[in-house]
């Protein structure tokens, strides 16, 4: 929490004004109960009208000066409390864009996204509550009870036995709720998976006319979230008939403790109606204060969470100066990987291999062979655990990050875009790139034809996400994308997977014309799609099975025959 | 919808996001019919409602006594220094406390039973109902949207029978009784009483225009925050790839300013309420004094009925202000019951059903002229003949989009035909019962459709009254048996959500033990091996085989391995059927296939 307390440290001013112009209108409060008892006191049972004047105005005069408190507290703990949510979110949001894919991969995109959106809202709700009701419980609590005090010491004895009871009783309440809360979540995230399985899943459930089994799934989960959310709003349900039985029993008692005083005549009857007035906002005041605990508990949850990743930093250092323009020369020596410092498994062990300027190099494998990380090492996404990686012989970390990045071309075997139009998606890399260059690009990644066919061709609005498009044509706009910039470097990740082998085929000759003089590197799954590299590496569990041409690799390997076979047949081996 | 779920108002965790998000929701339209149907769901427990009401009241008139007897308390016996009277006054008191505070947890605890078993029972009738939905109502939602109405919109309709049923009815009765009361005690005082009314009314109604006005602009500026966030960040690789993060971060100083200016006016709006009341309070207050006092000098009337006026006061000003939410709130459930009574009532997919009848089909599928498209504009389906001969083998192929899926959809009728018609077993395939008719097909995707049980339930659901040895030979005829009995929990071994424990691949395989398991007499395999490198698809492929042999197949697939042993295979581009053969026939037509076929190897030939 103290790390998250930092962020006030800038509004300090409304931070500090809002608590203390709280201080005025929970004084004012306070004084209400004083000024009705002195009207009925010294006013109405003395008889003095002036009096009863004079306290009434000075009543409303009291009300408006708390009314200044209120609303200062108001706005000060508004401003504070949101310019501190929008330092917090400006942080975050700057920390994360730095996040290397490694952080990424350990706190999970959605998971930052929800810890940027929901935990900061709450954070910035704790502290707006902090600066406002959690300042004002409190000091109701102790004024009402200095107020009490002051009044009466021996009716106190009644605040002195009520008040540890209450305590008990919430606190009680709460520890006895709380698990009880986590069950009624659990059963309720159960529920909700049922339905998301069952949504997904709709296809396969009418195909196999399951409709009885999937109400059956969808009722026990039902019924069992029923049952916990029953048990735990009965017992919390306690809490609003509890309470107000202690603080009756208590005014009872004040009115016959105090009572006798006032038949004896050692207590005078105004005071004792203010009395039951602070004994009244006491305990009100207490289970206030118990509610916000409740609350500051969640908010202690999001505050962990955003400090995770405050903590979290990346570890691919910027270090290189180097900004020349490379050839595209590339050279794995001796590169061993692992995703988790301390973990015994190696992701890739012992690569090596190189390739030259303007070569074509491939790489095959099973799913989970290490194809993709071996990639993304080259303009360090991930860092490299041993051995060194070179382009144009210098090591990549001899280059700035942004001039190695800006020269490789990285088609994501997800293609991500993003809302704007499809040019605009297309000129990511290069927004000041001319309308020839990004037609050109698309038309190399096949693209064209179907951006022509929208009506407002490369204008077209996409949705969040492109949903507008299908998966085959998001692939085809991220290869374009990747292109545009013309870089010297171009990574495939088996980005032609939604894409039918026709069109695949078209944008390998596009790339093949436009790239002419760049350095190409594929992953792919299709035999097909690495028969004219001339190099090719075939992965097997991180390590490289074999590497050579494709007519080396079906005289040599026997793991790279199989391949071609599961593809193509045994009878077409013959016919290359 | 984390926690704002369950937990009574107290508890909750409801931001300001929950309170603008109730102050944004949609109005109901036809208020009175939906309040009738939720009705139809409460009226399984009219003893229950009545018990509640009953408490309510009862619960409602003690609150309302007490403070007239507190007043009386000091008029009658403290000030005459009745301390006989008093004593019995207090021994009354407390047993109408106690009276009030216990029908209130008993009226409580059976809203509580009332209000969850009502919104289970709609629950269950929603989800029964989406049960019977055709596919196209799918297609055409998000599952966010439809997860929605079962959560939070169901979450309103038991929010407001919980707290706002029962609030209103003791808003009013408190209101109504503490004027009668008032009126009762001194007619004058009331009037004074109500002088403030008008005051604050005008003043919430002023305010909360503001704060409507103010946090629709902060929702407005969240959403779009929010979304920029999302995307950014789900996107982040490709931003770095391009190096966009300064672009990107200049974009959200933008608008996360925006969102900090539009939040502090619309915090400041919402917090004038508070302290605004307070001075309203007080002020009556203090009118009430004043007068009264000046009152009770002329010996109008009397310090107890003071006391009394003032706690009213507090009791009959309450629930004007909490009758507005309330009422908010019986709106937003409302609605939320609209949105769910919506989806209940949309048409199923079983019209007229044809009666079913237990005989098998033996698999020989015709297509003749058949015609489709998803809306008015756009066929996609152009004039379709097929013969497919029980047993045999039909690979379609073909670019993405070209309609091969959508054939399949035909056949399964989770879309109906617009013209032609498509036989099996020579009956029209409008005659046959769709449960059944879909019971008899077997369907692998894409994508393996698993949930989170166990993986012995997730291959009965093939057929249910498997036993459980059929259930592990329908594994092993799979090649699934092997990795399943290398799991520590072998059988038992309980799938996370959607199975993600499990391999790509592993999770074809249980897909495939299901279909073998549920032994349909026509099988459609969409993709089920796309995402499947090739090798380990080459283990698949003898589980495929087996899974082919001996009925009517329809294969989609990108690979050609996967389909050069179908009987027929049909290519298909732009709806239409262009070519038809074995693959050998294809190959020497040197058409479309060939070209297709021949494109894995031409470059390497070309070397």
């Amino acid at each position: 929490m103290k790390h998250i307390f930092q962020y006030l440290r800038p509004h300090w001013v409304a931070a500090l004004l809002a608590p203390l112009l709280m201080v005025i209108e929970v004084a004012m409060d306070l004084l209400q109960p004083m000024l009705m008892a002195s009207i009925i006191d010294e006013g109405i049972v003395a008889g003095d009208q002036s009096h009863i004047i004079s306290s009434g105005l000075m009543m409303i005069g009291a009300a408006l000066i708390g009314l200044i408190g209120g609303v200062g507290c108001t706005i000060f703990a508004s401003i504070a409390s949101m310019r501190f949510g929008a330092d917090l979110r400006s942080d975050l949001f700057g920390k994360v864009q730095a996040f290397s894919f490694r952080n990424m991969d350990t706190l999970e995109s959605g998971s930052i996204i929800t810890r940027l959106t929901n935990d900061v809202v709450q954070l910035q709700n704790m502290v707006q509550m902090l600066l406002r009701v959690l300042v004002r419980s409190p000091l109701l609590l102790v004024g009402s009870l200095i107020m009490a005090v002051y009044i009466s010491l021996k009716l106190s004895v009644i605040i002195a036995i009520a008040v540890p009871l209450l305590f008990i009783v919430m606190a009680l309440i709460i520890k006895a709720t709380m698990p009880l809360f986590s069950k009624v979540q659990g059963r309720l995230d159960r529920m909700n998976t049922v339905l998301q399985e069952n949504l997904t899943g709709i296809r396969a459930a009418k195909a196999f006319v399951r409709q009885q089994y999937e109400e059956e799934r969808f009722g026990q989960a039902n019924e069992s979230f029923t049952d916990y959310s029953i048990k735990a709003q009965t017992l919390i349900a306690l809490n609003g008939p509890l309470l107000s039985i202690i603080l009756n029993v208590s005014i009872v008692a004040v009115l016959l403790l105090g009572g006798r005083d006032v038949i004896n005549g050692s207590f005078e009857i105004g005071l004792l109606v203010a009395y039951i007035n602070y004994v009244t906002q006491l305990l009100f005041a207490i289970s206030a204060v118990a509610n916000h605990l409740v609350r500051l508990s969640a908010a202690k949850v999001s505050s962990d969470r955003i400090v995770e990743v405050l903590r979290t930093s990346s570890e691919i250092e910027d270090a290189g100066s180097v900004e020349e323009a490379i050839a595209g020369h590339l050279e794995f020596r001796n590169v061993s990987f692992r995703y988790e410092e301390q973990s015994t498994a190696y992701q890739l062990q012992h690569i090596s291999f190189s390739i030259n300027a303007g070569q074509k190099l491939a790489i095959i494998g099973a799913t989970g062979s290490g194809k993709s990380t071996l990639i993304s090492l080259i303009p360090r996404l991930y860092e490299a655990t041993e051995g060194e990686l070179y382009i144009d012989h210098r090591p990549v970390t001899s280059y700035s990050l942004a001039a190695l990045r800006s020269q490789i071309g990285y088609v994501l075997q997800e293609s991500i875009l993003f809302t704007g139009t499809i040019a605009e998606n297309i000129a990511l890399a290069k927004p000041d790139a001319t309308e020839e260059e990004i037609i050109a690009a698309a038309r190399a990644a096949q693209a064209d034809e179907f951006i022509a066919r929208f009506p407002q061709g490369y204008h077209t609005t996409l949705g969040q996400r492109g949903v507008n498009l299908s998966g085959g044509q998001k692939q085809r706009i991220a290869i374009a994308r990747a292109l545009l910039a013309k870089p010297k470097l171009l990574i495939l990740d088996d980005s032609t997977s939604a894409i039918d082998m026709r069109t695949e085929a078209c944008i390998q000759q596009g790339i093949a014309k436009l790239m002419k003089h760049s350095t190409v590197i594929i992953v792919a799954q299709k035999i097909s799609s690495v028969l004219d590299a001339d190099h090719i590496l075939l992965l097997d569990q991180g390590k490289i099975a074999a590497q050579g041409t494709h007519q080396e690799l079906l005289a040599q390997s026997a793991e790279y025959r199989e391949i071609y076979q599961s593809q193509l047949g045994s009878e077409e081996a013959s016919y290359v | 919808m984390s926690n704002k779920t369950s937990a009574p108002p107290d508890f909750s965790m409801r931001g300001n996001t929950a309170q603008a998000n109730r102050m944004e929701k949609a109005k109901p339209v036809n208020s009175w019919s939906t309040i009738k149907r939720l009705w139809h769901y409460l009226s399984y427990y009219k003893r229950g409602i009545v018990a509640v009401i009953s408490f309510t009241i009862i619960a409602t008139l003690l609150n309302l006594v007490t403070p007239y007897l507190l007043g009386l308390s000091i008029d009658m016996f403290i000030m005459k220094g009745d301390w006989h009277g008093l004593m019995k006054l207090a021994a009354l008191l407390l047993l109408l406390y106690g009276g009030a505070s216990w029908f209130t947890w008993l009226q409580q605890k059976v809203m509580v039973k009332v209000a969850q078993l009502a919104v289970q029972r709609m629950r269950t009738t929603l989800f029964a109902a989406m049960q019977r939905l055709p596919v196209s109502f799918f297609d055409r939602r998000t599952h966010g949207e439809l997860m929605s109405r079962t959560t939070n919109d169901i979450e309103n309709v038991s929010a407001s029978l919980n707290q706002s049923t029962t609030g209103i009815i003791s808003s009013i009765i408190s209101l109504v009784g503490s004027v009668a009361f008032m009126l009762y005690m001194n007619v004058w005082l009331t009037l004074l009483c109500m002088v403030t009314i008008p005051l604050v009314m005008l003043f919430t109604k002023y305010v909360a225009s503001f704060t409507r006005k103010h946090f629709s602009e902060q929702q407005k500026q969240l959403g779009e925050l929010n979304g920029f966030i999302e995307e950014t960040i789900a996107g982040q690789k490709a931003i770095q790839l391009a190096q966009r993060e300064q672009y990107a971060a200049r974009q959200f100083a933008d608008k996360n300013k925006r969102l900090t200016s539009a939040s502090i006016k619309a915090q400041i709006y919402a917090g004038l309420v508070g302290p605004v009341m307070n001075v309203l309070n007080h002020t009556s207050f203090t009118i009430i004094a004043a007068v009264g006092g000046w009152m009770a000098f002329q010996e109008w009337t009397s310090v107890g009925v003071i006391v009394a006026f003032i706690n009213y006061s507090k009791q009959f000003q309450r629930p004007i202000n909490e009758l507005a939410n309330q009422f908010n709130m019986i709106q937003s459930g409302i609605a939320g019951a609209e949105r769910v009574f919506e989806v209940i009532d949309t048409e199923d997919e079983y019209g007229t059903e044809a009666e079913a009848n237990t005989q098998r089909i033996t698999g020989d599928v015709t297509f003749e002229h058949v015609s489709f498209g998803y809306n008015e504009h756009t066929t996609i389906l152009k004039d379709i003949n097929l013969h497919a001969k029980a047993g045999q083998t039909i690979a379609l192929v073909g670019p993405t989009g070209a309609g091969k899926t959508t054939i399949i959809n035909m056949l399964t009728r989770f879309y109906d035909i617009q013209s032609g018609c498509i036989l099996i077993d020579g009956m029209p395939l409008q005659q046959f019962n769709k449960d059944q008719l879909r019971s008899q097909l077997g369907i692998v995707l894409q994508d393996a459709h698993l949930f989170s049980s166990t993986i012995y339930e997730n291959i009965r659901y093939g057929r249910l009254n498997a036993t459980k040895q059929e259930i592990i030979e329908a594994a092993q005829a799979a090649n699934a048996h092997r990795f399943i009995v290398e799991l520590p929990q072998q059988y038992e071994t309980v799938l996370a959500a959607e199975g993600s424990n499990l391999s790509q691949g592993q999770r074809q395989l249980i897909t495939i033990a299901r279909a073998l398991l549920a032994d349909p007499a026509i099988l459609i395999l969409d993709e089920a091996t796309s995402n499947i490198d090739t090798r380990t698809e080459m283990h698949i492929q003898q589980a495929m085989a087996k899974l082919l042999q001996g009925r009517t197949s329809f294969v989609i697939a990108h690979r050609l391995s996967t389909i050069r042993e179908a009987d027929q295979i049909l290519f298909i581009d732009q709806g239409q059927i262009i070519e038809r053969g074995t693959h050998e026939q294809l190959l020497a037509a040197k058409g479309r296939y060939y070209e297709l076929y021949s494109s894995q190897f031409k470059r390497a030939s070309a070397q």
